[in-house]
């Protein structure tokens, strides 16, 4: 039991973090450009808009 | 050497190097206060335990098809490479403190001095545990790094030479000086490779998800420069509203 908790710990560390925003900005950025695929758009922009402006968003960090 | 592949390998070269220095830190702090055996014992055990890890993972990855690879590894690099981004450009507004090999030196001395060593034992167990979990946790890490970037480029073996040649400098860098390095810029360091993964993990999640890059692997010059400018242009702004550090 020990190990397996470490174990998910290690991992959330690694995919969480100390801001769960990181990974929530790559999940959007996904699921948008999956989304852009499906409906035949050009799909390029998407990660850096979204990765983009959650960077922006930093500024409201205190 | 294609621009891609010359990204991998300098990824994985800084990469690799910040997690050394972090693990070197820990081994000498334990080696200097308990002694050299037990801890170096405890780094032949993590690395020993690695290769193993490395042995069953790298053919298992492999096998994976690419597009796979690169969604999973390329996802994992961007969430990675942000919480890297994220503390640098905190750290280089001065809204979080920096980070200090010497002061971790000094704490993990603190630690590794709670327990005086027990002579009679022909091993010092809380010498070698310390060491044996800094590497393995760190060394964790820097397998995690090869195997993916390089399984996910189909090139392991330029992977494994970027992480090689970090080895190669941390290791004589400590045998030379032995003292924590504290003079490598590692704030500047995690600064690029945030820079690096959050351009190479949006390269290969969306190529992996089916888009098509214009000018190919030019575009990952492209992401770079531009999350490059962003991250300036972000720590100044924030540099011009300063307010409470964070540690």
């Amino acid at each position: 039991m020990k190990y397996i908790t470490a174990f998910l710990l290690f991992w959330y560390d690694f995919i969480i973090g100390d801001d769960w925003r990181n990974a929530a900005a790559t999940l959007i950025a996904i699921v948008l450009t999956v989304g852009a695929l499906a409906a035949g758009l050009p799909a390029f922009w998407i990660f850096p808009v979204v990765i983009g402006l959650y960077l922006v968003s930093l500024l409201k960090t205190t | 050497m294609s621009t891609s592949q010359i990204f991998l390998m300098t990824s994985t070269f800084l990469a690799c190097g910040v997690e050394m220095v972090e693990a070197l830190t820990i081994v000498l702090a334990t080696g200097i206060t308990r002694g050299w055996r037990s801890a170096m014992l405890g780094v032949a055990a993590a690395l020993g335990a690695l290769a193993v890890i490395v042995v069953l993972l790298g053919p298992a990855m492999a096998r994976v098809p690419i597009g796979t690879m690169q969604i999973v590894v390329g996802s994992l690099m961007l969430v990675f490479g942000l919480q890297w981004l994220r503390k640098a450009i905190l750290r280089s507004a001065g809204r979080k403190a920096l980070h200090d090999e010497d002061k971790i030196f000094a704490a993990e001395q603190q630690i590794a001095r709670q327990h005086m060593p027990d002579t009679k034992q022909p091993i010092d167990w809380y010498g070698f545990t310390l060491t044996f979990k800094g590497v393995f946790l760190e060394g964790l890490e820097v397998a995690f790094i090869v195997v993916t970037f390089g399984a996910a480029q189909q090139r392991i073996d330029l992977a494994a030479y970027g992480a090689l040649a970090a080895l190669i400098i941390v290791l004589a860098a400590g045998v030379l000086i032995h003292k924590p390095l504290s003079r490598v810029p590692e704030n500047s360091l995690k600064y690029v490779v945030g820079l690096l993964l959050t351009s190479f993990g949006t390269f290969w999640t969306a190529e992996g998800i089916g888009v098509e890059w214009p000018g190919t692997d030019l575009a990952l010059v492209v992401l770079l420069g531009f999350y490059a400018i962003l991250a300036t242009l972000i720590v100044r702004q924030m540099r011009a509203t300063p307010k409470g550090v964070a540690v």
